[in-house]
């Protein structure tokens, strides 16, 4: 198990391999780079996607990290936006502009809540979302979400520091 | 009812989900098995029956969220309860910072260090190689556009090779996740009586 890294988003995105000493150190982390593969696909294209539909979770996606100025991995969502049936109002999310009516507006208030200010979330924060008819099930799927996005985003401006600084 | 803890504490709270946990009895056969139940092993948490609600996520975090924070090599234990800890102080994950701020002082046999971080937050006087570990997952965790490279010559500068820098990366980010589901789906409350 030599220098084998595993083709996945987050070593692709920041391109932390070009650094021999990276590199290196990925290496030994390949289970680690594989594991965040497999949540990525299980946050983004889970086999019963519940009530959060596989278009809007890309949607939200590109939305996330366009909040987190990451355009790069915004282009990744983008593409699985495109080949993911998203209705025009959930593709319409990923422009951090748009807010939507109704329950769409209610999982994108939440989102930039819990993407931007984490710690001002509070119990209203989580009823506003049931008051829309949201489920508790897909209320958690839509913070485990956001959570994946959070972890990912900071995971890839890391690495990026790193092959900056080697 | 119990009273909602705001500050932070080295004592584990109890945690109050916001959303209901799904019925262990009503289980599938895929959440057992992500929850890890076994007739011999039939405890468990709020927390993670509330993730079970999303359990493909579930059955892929819980060993990727073991590996970051245990697996052997890399950055010490403690200095990634550092990590843990500095993200779970931006987002005010109670809970979260609770659990990682005791674990610390257990590996680190040494209560100063959080002390000083629950006090003193970005202020807190720490050592060289830990102000530079602190300052690199507080701003990281902030936001990924507020570390920068002078953050991460920081920790080169303190001695932490690339692999020590990646763990550290890991697991600071890591909490970026974890507290986006613990600080948002529940509340930290004293035990009762």
């Amino acid at each position: 198990m030599s220098e084998t890294l595993a083709d996945d988003v987050v070593t692709r995105l920041s391109s932390a391999a070009d650094a021999a000493s990276v590199r290196a150190a990925l290496s030994g982390r390949a289970d680690v780079m594989e594991m965040t593969q497999a949540t990525h696909d299980a946050a983004l294209m889970p086999a019963d996607p519940g009530g959060l539909s596989h278009g809007l979770r890309a949607a939200l996606a590109v939305r996330i990290a366009r909040l987190n100025e990451d355009e790069a991995l915004a282009a990744h969502y983008a593409r699985l936006l495109e080949n993911a049936g998203a209705s025009a109002d959930e593709a319409a999310a990923a422009d951090p502009d748009f807010k939507g009516g109704g329950r769409l507006a209610a999982a994108i208030a939440f989102t930039d809540l819990v993407t931007m200010r984490t710690r001002e979330t509070t119990a209203a924060d989580i009823e506003a979302l049931r008051k829309v008819g949201i489920s508790d099930a897909d209320i958690v799927r839509l913070a485990e979400l956001n959570a994946f996005l959070a972890y990912q985003v900071r995971v890839i401006a890391g690495l990026k520091l790193m092959r900056a600084t080697a | 009812m119990s009273t909602v803890i705001r500050e932070f504490t080295t004592k584990i709270p109890h945690w109050r989900p916001r959303v209901k946990p799904i019925d262990l009895a009503a289980a599938t056969p895929e959440q057992l098995d992500a929850l890890k139940v076994t007739p011999s092993n039939t405890k468990v948490s709020d927390y993670v029956l509330v993730l079970a609600n999303d359990v493909e996520t579930l059955k892929v975090r819980t060993p990727l969220f073991n590996a970051i924070m245990y697996n052997r090599g890399g950055l010490g234990r403690a200095e990634r309860e550092i990590g843990a800890t500095a993200a779970s102080v931006v987002n005010h994950c109670i809970y979260c910072a609770a659990v990682h701020s005791s674990r610390y002082n257990q590996l680190a046999k040494d209560e100063s260090v959080m002390e000083r971080i629950f006090r003193d937050g970005e202020e807190a006087e720490l050592d060289d190689r830990q102000a530079a570990i602190f300052r690199f997952a507080t701003r990281l965790s902030k936001a990924p556009s507020e570390a920068d490279e002078a953050d991460v010559q920081a920790l080169r500068d303190a001695g932490l090779d690339d692999a020590e820098i990646l763990d550290l990366i890991l697991s600071a980010s890591l909490f970026g996740w974890a507290n986006r589901l613990m600080h948002v789906l529940g509340d930290p409350v004293a035990h009762e009586g």
